[in-house]
């Protein structure tokens, strides 16, 4: 089976704190890993350094098959999806521009974007700009985001947060299609049993190190 | 997707937001011409001095306001919107330059406004041939006074003084432009060149694209 993430000894360090020490994680295709942990235990640090976002201090970290530390990473990073625990979207334009806007930047057609909305449930919301929007509908739009980019590596920091069970079901149909095209998912949060529901493989990460696998 | 595609599609972005958002012509625009108005009440109504001061007083507030505008709420990312260009392959140098063009633009057009406010309020002393020198002189500050804010808001990212940080950046930066804009108009006073104004002006800004294109990788890697 493919590798789709590695990392080997890693070690990330924040404002001169050491936030990730020595974690040791490989992801297979098909793979959908839990990383639960508590506020501050570094989740969201191994989520960016797996998005090849942060630069690492220590260690080894590939993604796709590139080194992080290599500086051609654009065609690594096209393929992964990145939902964070705040969204990102641009409050003044609608919820369609922002995905054409992300589309366009990403040099791929808008044409999907209509459909990927209809999908998530706001197809009737498309002219409604983000700032009108709820937090749950603008969790939405990402989820409608990563049906456009397809991600072969899809990463959920806290993204089930706030979301309904409605929404719950559209987050696992996303995991269930991106495993199935052969990718990877990992997911973080400080809610285990959340975790539970999605993934086979569940870690425990304290203050900067995968301590134990559930 | 080319550099130009994505510096386009970000400049264009930025406009829809600007004309949304309305930061510049709502906010920034009326509280510049509000201090403008201020001036020649504080000297007290002396014509004389009012149109001497006038050119002056317009580029000390265009720079002080113009800051405002290049550090524009509605063109600073947040961390997780610089995170998902980075993962749609946008390059920071094509973020930087799509920055340049839509903040030019808006920075051109309220100079343009304000100079129009000085030139109402002022009634300034200008030799003979100095209103086009002023006019270049306002767009080529403005493109360079946008670089600068551009740059010194990559260089402050995620800080929490932001604003104030950039400004201080900015300040110093930018005498060469306000050197370079009120000695052209000098000169034609003194019946001299205005070619080497124009020179600085002209360099300054190739000076700050250059450098703004160059680092800006190097400053989106430094954040990470």
């Amino acid at each position: 089976m493919e590798t789709i993430a590695h990392l080997s000894n890693t070690g990330v360090t924040l404002g001169g704190r050491p936030v990730l020490a020595g974690v040791d994680l490989t992801v297979i295709a098909g793979d959908c890993i839990g990383v639960a942990g508590p506020n501050g235990s570094g989740k969201t640090t191994l989520v960016r350094t797996l998005a090849t976002l942060q630069s690492i201090e220590s260690g080894a970290a590939k993604v796709l098959g590139v080194d992080v530390r290599d500086r051609g990473l654009s065609g690594v990073r096209r393929q992964i999806g990145l939902i964070g625990h705040q969204p990102s979207l641009i409050p003044e334009l609608t919820l369609a521009e922002n995905l054409e806007h992300l589309a366009r930047l990403a040099g791929s057609g808008t044409d999907r974007v209509g459909n990927a909305l209809e999908v998530v449930g706001l197809g009737g919301a498309s002219d409604r700009r983000v700032e009108a929007c709820s937090f749950g509908m603008r969790r939405r739009v990402e989820i409608a985001h990563i049906l456009l980019v397809k991600p072969r590596l899809l990463l959920l920091d806290e993204a089930a947060s706030g979301l309904d069970e409605a929404a719950g079901e559209l987050v696992a149909a996303m995991l269930r299609s991106v495993r199935g095209r052969g990718g990877a998912a990992v997911m973080v949060s400080h809610d285990r049993a959340h975790l539970g529901a999605h993934c086979e493989t569940i870690f425990q990460l304290e203050s900067g190190r995968l301590v134990a696998a559930v | 997707m080319t550099f130009w595609k994505q510096a386009l599609e970000i400049a264009r972005v930025d406009m829809v937001v600007e004309r949304r958002a309305g930061e510049t012509l709502r906010i920034v625009l009326p509280f510049s011409v509000v201090a403008l108005m201020v001036f020649p009440l504080a000297l007290g109504l002396q014509l004389n001095i009012v149109s001497v001061v006038g050119i002056g007083v317009f580029w000390a507030l265009g720079i002080l306001f113009g800051m405002q505008v290049a550090l524009r709420q509605s063109a600073t990312d947040t961390a997780e919107r610089r995170d998902l260009q980075a993962l749609a392959g946008v390059d920071p140098a094509a973020r930087f330059a799509g920055r340049v063009l839509s903040g030019g633009v808006l920075m051109a057009g309220f100079l343009g406004l304000m100079l129009l406010a000085t030139a109402i309020l002022f009634d300034p002393n200008v030799p003979r041939g100095g209103w086009p020198v002023l006019l270049v002189s306002t767009v080529l500050v403005a493109i360079g006074l946008t670089e600068l804010g551009t740059l010194a808001g990559e260089v402050t990212t995620g800080l929490r003084a932001r604003t104030p940080l950039a400004s201080l950046i900015v300040a110093p930066l930018a005498l060469p432009l306000v050197i370079g804009a009120s000695q052209a108009v000098q000169a034609l006073e003194r019946d001299t060149s205005i070619l080497p104004w124009v020179l600085l002006l002209i360099a300054s800004d190739l000076a700050l694209a250059v450098a703004g294109v160059a680092l800006a990788r190097p400053l989106e890697e430094a954040t990470r």
